[in-house]
């Protein structure tokens, strides 16, 4: 027995689903429905679903940036209405994806496809990770806030709101005036996704918003450091040094 | 090339009340030189038509023939040629109309002095023509700048319409497909009021204002729709007095907005959501005020720029050339659109 839920923030559109999936009831079975992406998460970590339905477009938090939170993401089918972008980065990575409104017969080559491969979870991970990643890099939306975790509440930081970010094992934590947080993914990637007028890497470890800069003190040979407007010390490299100059004119 | 045809004829009497002043001028002075009236009108006659056909020569060419700023030294060396040509007629062609000796004399001893005035005067005519083209080439562009300007603009407008429509449409299908199931006759009804929705945005000229009163009943249809979508947690309220409802505004402007609104309010919080509308006519505006609740702690951090405010003050500015007409304000959990729309 599957175990699925089902994440939209249109009743009926969660409506149809459940409808379609009166075939499958001896295979599937339904656990709850959510109406947003926090309740979706929430949900998802309690009982850990095999599969999910998942709208992109929804309340708070979106379809992908409540699967970025996710330590481990489960199979997702995603339902959206009509986000070409999303389809672009679906296809990409053979992701199943239904177009709403879907036929029935659309929606069992989706759910038999995953009954059929359901036996692979750790390559349908790898999907939703790549897929994540383009849809990260690539969205000409998603780059004006960074959505994070703090146990199990939900943090939305505007980008607006960095004072700079610092490599931290693994996670990269962003530092804002009300504290830091932790995030998943790489110095590279946000190197990648953030504004190159807004943020400039200064060293191997250290991303910096620019207008929070205040003063650049030469230390030992060959670095300096830059003193920002929240009195935190950054370390600048040699590199970082020529590309801060750049930004700034000087 | 196509000026008006009046200006044209002007230009062309404008040309022949030039010619004969020149003969009047030429012929009284050489009868000032004691020459009889017979001489001094052959005289000013001749010279004057070869000059006048130089010139129409030199304007003929200029009309179709606009020279670049590195041709005019070819430009002064025909006005030289053709100065020239017509000196030669007048040389040649004067003592033979005239046997007399004196005049044979005084023809060649004014040649250096008609060389100069008819240079002078080609040299005017070429001036005055590549000037006036020249205009006239600036005028025809800039029409063809303007027309061009104002079909991108119109452009603009249609996709600035459309941009907001797949999405909503796709959903509200999806729903009408969840309700054919269970609900045949709330789904029968949905499908009447989306296409009434979706005739009213397709018939609409933007050029064309309508009342307040028929830009609200297009919005109810909007707003049954999305209240079907989305259940009880959406809920309206409209308020508006008769004065403001005779009111005109360019047509599908509120439906942006409102759907901006109940994507704040819905998509940023959770429970219910109370979306209101109010209109109100001051000093020569239409105001209408659109509220909705919004969460500061989710909400996308550059507040109000949504697609929906956006576009729509892009229109606004196209119509009315003003950037002013929208403002936001936030307070309180309350996000509020306010529109102002010029009355004529």
């Amino acid at each position: 027995m599957k175990q699925v839920l089902l994440i939209d923030d249109e009743p009926l559109a969660r409506m149809v689903v459940l409808e379609y999936l009166q075939d499958y009831k001896d295979q599937i079975q339904v656990l709850q429905e959510c109406g947003d992406g926090f309740e979706g998460m929430k949900a998802i970590m309690q009982s850990q679903p095999d599969l999910i339905f998942l709208d992109v477009q929804m309340p708070k938090i979106n379809g992908f940036e409540m699967l970025e939170l996710l330590e481990q993401p489960p199979a997702v089918i995603f339902t959206t209405a009509f986000d070409e972008f999303a389809i672009k980065a679906f296809e990409a990575h053979a992701i199943d994806y239904l177009l709403k409104p879907f036929s029935k017969e659309r929606f069992k080559k989706a759910v038999d496809k995953y009954l059929a491969q359901s036996g692979t979870p750790v390559q349908q991970q790898k999907q939703t990770e790549s897929l994540l990643e383009e849809v990260a890099t690539q969205s000409p939306v998603q780059h004006d806030r960074i959505v994070v975790k703090t146990g199990t509440k939900v943090k939305i930081i505007p980008v607006h709101d960095v004072l700079y970010l610092e490599a931290d094992d693994d996670y990269v934590s962003v530092h804002t005036a009300e504290g830091s947080f932790l995030k998943n993914k790489t110095m590279s990637f946000f190197e990648k996704v953030l504004d190159v007028r807004q943020f400039v890497r200064v060293h191997r470890s250290y991303i910096v918003a620019i207008d929070q800069i205040t003063r650049i003190d030469p230390y030992e040979k060959d670095s300096h450091i830059a003193i920002l407007k929240s009195g935190a010390k950054i370390p600048v490299s040699k590199s970082g040094y020529v590309k801060l100059k750049q930004v700034l004119g000087i | 090339m196509s000026a008006p045809v009046s200006t044209f004829v002007n230009l062309r009497w404008g040309f022949v009340a030039c010619g004969a002043i020149w003969t009047a001028l030429q012929l009284y002075l050489i009868h000032s030189y004691g020459f009889d009236w017979y001489i001094a009108i052959t005289d000013s006659c001749v010279s004057t038509i070869a000059l006048a056909g130089a010139c129409w020569l030199i304007d003929n060419t200029l009309r179709f023939y606009q020279p670049s700023k590195s041709s005019y030294l070819n430009l002064l060396i025909w006005c030289g040629l053709l100065a020239g040509i017509c000196l030669a007629i007048s040389r040649f062609a004067l003592p033979a109309m005239i046997k007399d000796g004196e005049y044979f004399v005084f023809v060649i001893k004014s040649l250096i002095i008609r060389y100069f005035t008819n240079f002078m005067a080609i040299g005017w005519m070429a001036m005055i023509s590549l000037v006036w083209y020249a205009q006239q080439d600036n005028k025809e562009n800039e029409k063809r700048k303007a027309e061009a300007e104002k079909l991108a603009k119109e452009a603009e407008l249609y996709t600035l319409r459309q941009q907001l429509q797949p999405h909503f449409l796709f959903n509200s299908l999806n729903s009408i497909n969840a309700l054919i199931g269970f609900k045949p006759e709330e789904a029968r009804k949905m499908i009447h009021q989306l296409s009434d929705f979706l005739r009213g945005t397709l018939k609409k000229d933007d050029q064309q204002q309508v009342t307040l009163n028929e830009e609200l009943a297009h919005l109810q249809l909007y707003l049954d729709i999305e209240k079907v979508r989305f259940g009880h947690r959406l809920q309206t309220e409209i308020s508006c007095d008769e004065q403001c409802r005779t009111a005109v505004m360019p047509p599908l402007l509120l439906q942006p907005v409102v759907e901006n609104a109940i994507k704040f309010g819905l998509y940023d919080t959770i429970g219910d959501v109370v979306v209101s509308l109010r209109g109100e006519v001051d000093e020569g505006y239409l105001v209408i005020i659109v509220q909705n609740p919004y969460d500061p702690q989710t909400a996308k951090p550059r507040k109000g720029t949504g697609f929906g405010l956006s576009g729509m003050q892009r229109r606004l500015y196209l119509i009315y050339t003003r950037n002013d007409l929208v403002e936001t304000y936030v307070n309180d959990n309350i996000f509020t659109t306010i529109i102002k729309i010029p009355q004529p």
